[in-house]
């Protein structure tokens, strides 16, 4: 008898499997579709799209001002990293120096801010892993910061907190030693995760060498943020094109050296350590004086276009705008979404692991849903 | 005739609504240690802190409708809960609540009967469990549920093996397979066998945690990953069925513990005089205590480490827990002649 070509008695079928956009552990709407042999990953590939909002075509028929208020809606587990890095490239665009107090008032919301969405990666990335204790104990936490932001601009996720020229209001009165009380809190907190994970047998066992990829593959697929630091390389925008405070506060970067999802880990931590020094050094250097420029009333910037990048907690954020100089809204706006580039590594760093690593490493990669498909 | 159907017919029935209604509030100690250990409150609003919690539920889950998908192997899906449940609960036959006692002038021993291969019977019973969680995967004709449950099987068949064996080590230090007998051994030997079998016990409480599918073992139903495995294709009163079955087994896996390595009923250092105080207590509170004191170790254990992956829980079973258990076996036989000689 002819066997059937290519076609032994053992041969198997790869299993398809969607992963997503309903799954409980791919952070939102998010479609990964798998092609399976037995529990290993063959391939994988990305569907977008199911939370398009358009915002990039609906700011071109709001006004500068509104347009903050969009930029809420990106990454909306850190929307202050957002609304600065929009105003920031206005700015640039219209030449506007803003107020030292209120440079440094947004450091220490943007670090704030920072501390929060490293928060609930941390909280959701354990909690993909089987522990769940992590997640509550992160989200504790990351209330206190909601209060704190609630108290500055009265939101507890979409925040507005920013306007082109410096900030709406100063910080209320009583602010400031809230804030450095909520940093000794937070430096306490994060040694009782660290018990929980950092040297659990169990943890080790499934980030350790999961989603590993160099330095040089990180930069050419274009990773960002603390997952190219991840990887060993010292990029970070606050530190190469320092905006805000950031060229006169002193803090490190932190850097992996195997690019697996336990580096990852640990650089996010180091991170939300440096985030809470450089709040602390921001609340002690606080320049006194406006927090807001001049800025005409109505905003018009001249024609012409820019692109300014920020170190969001997800990576580089990036403004391009373009203005022709006659109307009160942008010609063109265009958002480099971190989350976005970020999740164009999936597929390569999935490859080759089991279904279970897919899922620790969605978590590593840190994504935001409204930030990817905008 | 008393002794022979009425008197097992009242046990069975005290033992299974005793067992169903621990099973109930087993879930809110669940949830209630679960939120302790995370800062939240838990359940709070049905009764005074929660307390009726269980019963809400279960209406809940009575009242749900009841799906089965449209391309379903009917029967199959049907029959696999029961497949799961059953088992779970008639391993309660064998396991000794507390010696006989004397109600209405007449002995009552405090156990529905005292097989003298109790511990075989409990390995076979419990073996038959992982047939219910195949074909519920199967039958439901989904991804994800298949993979569940492939994951399911595999994974109590090697950690069957681990605990059964450490069951041999225990045999030998006893001396008998029946649950009543190893009890009275471990009072004659005035020892609890955890003591003398200690690397006995840990192999048999890890090969719990992942025979009862609890974390960190709780592959078969990793809701992030696999939505929630086997049973994903389940809902209302089946589902409860999956759910029931799972506590039950906890339950069963602590009783059994408590009976093999933690004397039973007997009241702790059975022999020591000057403690006979303890013996105020009633042996069968004895019972419940230990078994409720190794569930809470469950629920701590569940909120406290993150899950193994699949290899890695396979590679724990067959390289390490499997040869230590062999060890054991061959290290306390080699004990036991010398000592007899």
């Amino acid at each position: 008898m002819e066997p059937d070509a290519g076609r032994s008695m053992f041969d198997t079928d790869e299993l398809v499997i969607n992963m997503g956009p309903q799954h409980p552990a791919t952070h939102g709407v998010l479609r990964v579709v798998l092609k399976l042999d037995g529990e290993k990953v063959v391939d994988a590939d990305v569907v977008l799209g199911d939370l398009h909002r358009g915002v990039e075509k609906l700011t071109e028929n709001r006004d500068w001002t509104q347009i903050v208020l969009l930029t809420d809606r990106l990454d909306y587990v850190a929307s202050a990293a957002a609304n600065l890095a929009y105003v920031e490239t206005v700015e640039k665009l219209m030449s506007i120096e803003v107020p030292r107090r209120a440079r440094y008032v947004r450091t220490i919301l943007a670090e704030l801010q920072r501390l929060a969405s490293h928060l609930v990666w941390l909280g959701s990335h354990a909690m993909d892993i089987g522990a769940i204790t992590v997640f509550l104990y992160c989200l504790r936490e990351r209330e206190l910061i909601l209060d704190l932001f609630e108290e500055y601009c009265g939101a507890r996720l979409t925040y507005n907190s920013m306007r082109i020229g410096g900030l709406p209001q100063d910080v209320p009165s009583g602010w400031l030693p809230k804030v450095l009380r909520y940093c000794d809190v937070q430096e306490e907190k994060l040694v009782e995760y660290e018990t929980l994970l950092t040297q659990n047998r169990i943890w080790l066992q499934r980030t350790r060498g999961i989603g590993a990829i160099t330095g040089e593959a990180a930069i050419a697929v274009g990773l960002c943020g603390p997952s190219l630091r991840g990887s060993g390389v010292p990029r970070d925008v606050r530190k190469d094109e320092p905006y805000a405070a950031y060229d006169e506060i002193p803090f490190d970067i932190a850097i992996g050296s195997n690019g697996d999802t336990y580096d990852r880990y640990l650089v996010r931590l180091e991170e939300m350590r440096q985030s809470i020094g450089i709040i602390r050094r921001a609340v002690e250097g606080l320049p006194e004086g406006p927090v807001m420029a001049k800025v005409p009333r109505l905003i018009k910037p001249p024609a012409g276009e820019t692109y300014h990048a920020n170190e969001s907690p997800k990576g580089e954020i990036g403004f391009f705008i373009a203005s022709d100089g006659r109307s009160t809204s942008p010609y063109r706006l265009r958002v480099r979404p971190p989350s976005f580039c970020n999740l164009q590594a999936l597929p390569q760093l999935v490859r080759g692991h089991l279904v279970a690593d897919v899922i620790a490493i969605i978590g590593t990669i840190d994504i935001v849903l409204g930030e990817v498909d905008r | 005739m008393i002794d022979l159907i009425v008197l097992p017919l009242i046990k069975i029935v005290f033992v299974l609504t005793g067992v169903l209604i621990t099973v109930m509030y087993l879930v809110l100690l669940e949830r209630k240690v679960q939120a302790w250990v995370q800062a939240r409150l838990g359940p709070m609003r049905v009764g005074p802190h929660g307390v009726l919690q269980p019963i809400a539920d279960v209406v809940k889950l009575f009242v749900k409708e009841d799906v089965t998908p449209a391309r379903a192997e009917k029967w199959v899906f049907t029959a696999a809960p029961i497949i799961v449940l059953v088992p779970a609960l008639i391993a309660f036959a064998v396991i000794p609540f507390g010696p006989e006692v004397n109600l209405f002038g007449r002995p009552v021993p405090l156990y529905i009967t005292d097989l003298n291969v109790g511990l075989l019977y409990i390995v076979s019973v419990a073996a038959i469990g992982v047939y219910g969680i195949i074909l519920g995967g199967w039958a439901s004709n989904s991804k994800y549920p298949l993979l569940g449950s492939l994951r399911s099987s595999a994974q109590l068949i090697s950690y069957e093996l681990a605990v059964t064996l450490t069951f041999v080590s225990v045999i030998l230090a006893a001396g008998s397979l029946s649950m009543v007998e190893i009890v009275e051994a471990q009072r004659n030997n005035g020892i609890w066998f955890a003591f003398v079998q200690p690397v006995a016990l840990f192999i048999y409480f890890v090969g719990a945690l992942a025979e009862t599918n609890r974390n960190p073992f709780d592959l078969p139903e990793a809701e992030s990953e696999l939505v929630a495995g086997f049973h994903t294709e389940y809902s209302g009163m089946r589902f409860a069925l999956f759910f029931l079955a799972e506590y039950t087994n906890m339950i069963v896996v602590s009783a059994v513990a408590t009976t093999l390595f933690f004397g039973g009923w007997l009241r702790p250092f059975p022999n020591v005089e000057w403690l006979s105080f303890l013996g105020l207590v009633p042996p069968w509170i004895w019972f419940t205590l230990k078994t409720f004191a190794l569930l809470y170790l469950f629920l701590w254990i569940r909120a406290t480490l993150p899950r193994y992956r699949y290899d890695q829980l396979m590679q724990l079973g067959w390289k390490w827990l499997i040869p230590l258990a062999i060890a054991n076996i061959i290290v306390t036989a080699a004990v036991k002649v010398v000592l007899g000689s």
